[in-house]
């Protein structure tokens, strides 16, 4: 996948998971959570999406990777390079 | 005093719900006195069309999107009612009510809680080859007890005590009466209490309704339910949520309350014999132990809510019990509101109660509908049939609801008068 690929999957789980969110307005060094008002419970339907989808298993100790988009690609591209 | 015998006077001032036919007092009143049905056919995996009751609300009236995806159907519909009944009762937390969010206890009664999420989560994982890391993180907030009842705390921010009442189907009218326990034992100084269900959404529950026999069946989904009717053939399974507001007499007095009612009088019981199969005769007990801590005699009750959800069996023994304390009564009046909604399970006594209310203003008693050949076994006279009964007043409502494994439950509401 590429990188605007990857980025665009991780707008469509938040906009999943919350109907009313301003996906299109994200910016990309800035802490999700904020943006989106994500709490723990989001992130893990993050992690659980991209389970679903891709096969991903991420482990507890890189959940901190997932904090903007900009880290959430620069971790993902290189697991999903064959997705 | 003796503290056993506080008998401070507790008063409905408030009244939230979700019905299948109407999403608040007024429209369900109105539907339920011309015998407009809420049932339909929904359409439910591994069990195909099946008539139940499904609620319309305005589910984000009080809540977003995200959180009702996040919370469950029963915390939807107990949220609604619970800020319905809030509203109609006009209180909030402002200061203005003198009410305070840590002396409010939340009381929710439920039939059963976690079916849904759990049989939604097995069918989950079954496209996964039922690799247990595709469970998901959100059943167990979803599936605790204390789920719907907590969800209305989180979306009001109160924070006295909040729990679950199980009770099988008497759940609604058990909740009921632990709000008004806990007013009376100066635990809270404001019940939310009622019930719901999210039961129709769960196709363990229709099953299991089936293989016992008792889930009811007809080519028109309005005529499934059919209580004392000699053709009736089992349960209609609906949602809906019922939470009344309590408080204590004098408190409603002096913030200048509508009172809807008083509860004057309640009990519970155990038939202890069967997993299922209701008994008359305990049922009587119930009615008896309800009507003398009320201080009143069958003949001073104007309306006799039944349980009856048309199954074979209950329908019969609660006839034998009704038929045992008020044959002779004649100024005491019969109906029936699962006929019209279905059975709510957790809901149905305190939706069924709330259907009853509006007839201390109006002298209405609303009828059963598709009762076409009655029953000579669940025969009673003064039942109301097809057609709304206009009384010169209604001073007195007697509310019936069983459950499985036993239990029965009755509460006492009476017009409210000074004295």
């Amino acid at each position: 996948m590429t990188r605007d690929n990857i980025k665009d999957v991780i707008l469509e789980i938040i906009q999943d998971i919350d109907e009313d969110a301003e996906v299109k307005e994200v910016k990309s060094d800035q802490p999700l959570r904020d943006q989106f008002d994500l709490d723990s419970m989001d992130f893990l339907d993050i992690v659980m999406e991209l389970r679903k989808r891709y096969k991903l298993q991420i482990p507890e100790a890189d959940y901190p990777e997932l904090a903007t988009m900009d880290s959430c690609v620069n971790y993902l591209e290189p697991r999903l390079q064959n997705a | 005093m003796n503290k056993h015998l506080n008998k401070e006077r507790i008063v409905i001032t408030g009244v939230g719900l979700a019905s299948p036919n109407g999403d608040n007092l007024q429209d369900f009143r109105k539907n339920l006195l011309t015998g407009q049905s809420g049932i339909r056919e929904i359409e439910l995996r591994y069990i195909g069309r099946i008539p139940a009751g499904i609620c319309s609300f305005p589910e984000t009236r009080y809540r977003k999107k995200k959180e009702n995806k996040r919370g469950t159907r029963a915390g939807c519909l107990g949220v609604y009612a619970a800020n319905e009944a809030l509203n109609n009762a006009g209180i909030d937390f402002s200061g203005t009510s003198g009410y305070e969010p840590d002396r409010t206890g939340v009381y929710i009664g439920l039939t059963e809680h976690g079916t849904v999420e759990t049989e939604h989560e097995v069918y989950n994982i079954s496209q996964f080859d039922y690799n247990t890391d595709y469970w998901t993180h959100h059943h167990n907030p979803r599936t605790v007890l204390n789920n719907p009842a907590g969800e209305i705390t989180m979306n009001l921010g109160i924070t006295g005590p909040h729990y679950a009442i199980g009770a099988a189907c008497a759940a609604g009218n058990a909740a009921l009466i632990q709000g008004v326990q806990m007013l009376r034992l100066d635990e809270v100084d404001l019940a939310i209490c009622g019930g719901v269900s999210e039961s129709p959404a769960s196709f363990g529950i229709f099953a299991s309704f089936k293989a016992q026999g008792a889930l009811a069946h007809h080519q028109d989904p309005i005529r499934a339910c059919r209580p004392f009717d000699r053709d009736r053939n089992g349960i209609v399974i609906s949602e809906g949520s019922c939470v009344y507001i309590l408080e204590r007499l004098e408190k409603a007095l002096l913030r200048g309350a509508r009172i809807y009612g008083e509860i004057v009088g309640f009990a519970i019981n155990s038939d202890a014999r069967d997993f299922v199969l209701p008994y008359g005769p305990r049922q009587v007990e119930c009615m008896r132990m309800a009507l003398k801590r009320a201080g009143l005699e069958p003949g001073d009750v104007d309306i006799v809510n039944t349980h009856a959800t048309g199954t074979i069996q209950g329908d019969l023994e609660e006839s034998m019990a009704l038929r045992t304390i008020f044959n002779g009564c004649g100024s005491t009046f019969i109906n029936n509101t699962k006929s019209l909604i279905g059975h709510a399970m957790g809901a149905a006594g305190v939706l069924e109660l709330a259907g009853n209310l509006p007839a201390f203003d109006d002298g209405l008693v609303h009828p059963t509908i598709n009762l076409d050949n009655v029953d000579p076994e669940c025969e009673l006279d003064n039942l109301v049939v097809n057609e709304a009964r206009q009384l010169d007043s209604v001073d007195i409502i007697l509310n019936n609801s069983f459950g499985m494994l036993g239990i029965n439950s009755v509460v006492i509401v009476k017009k409210y008068s000074e004295d």
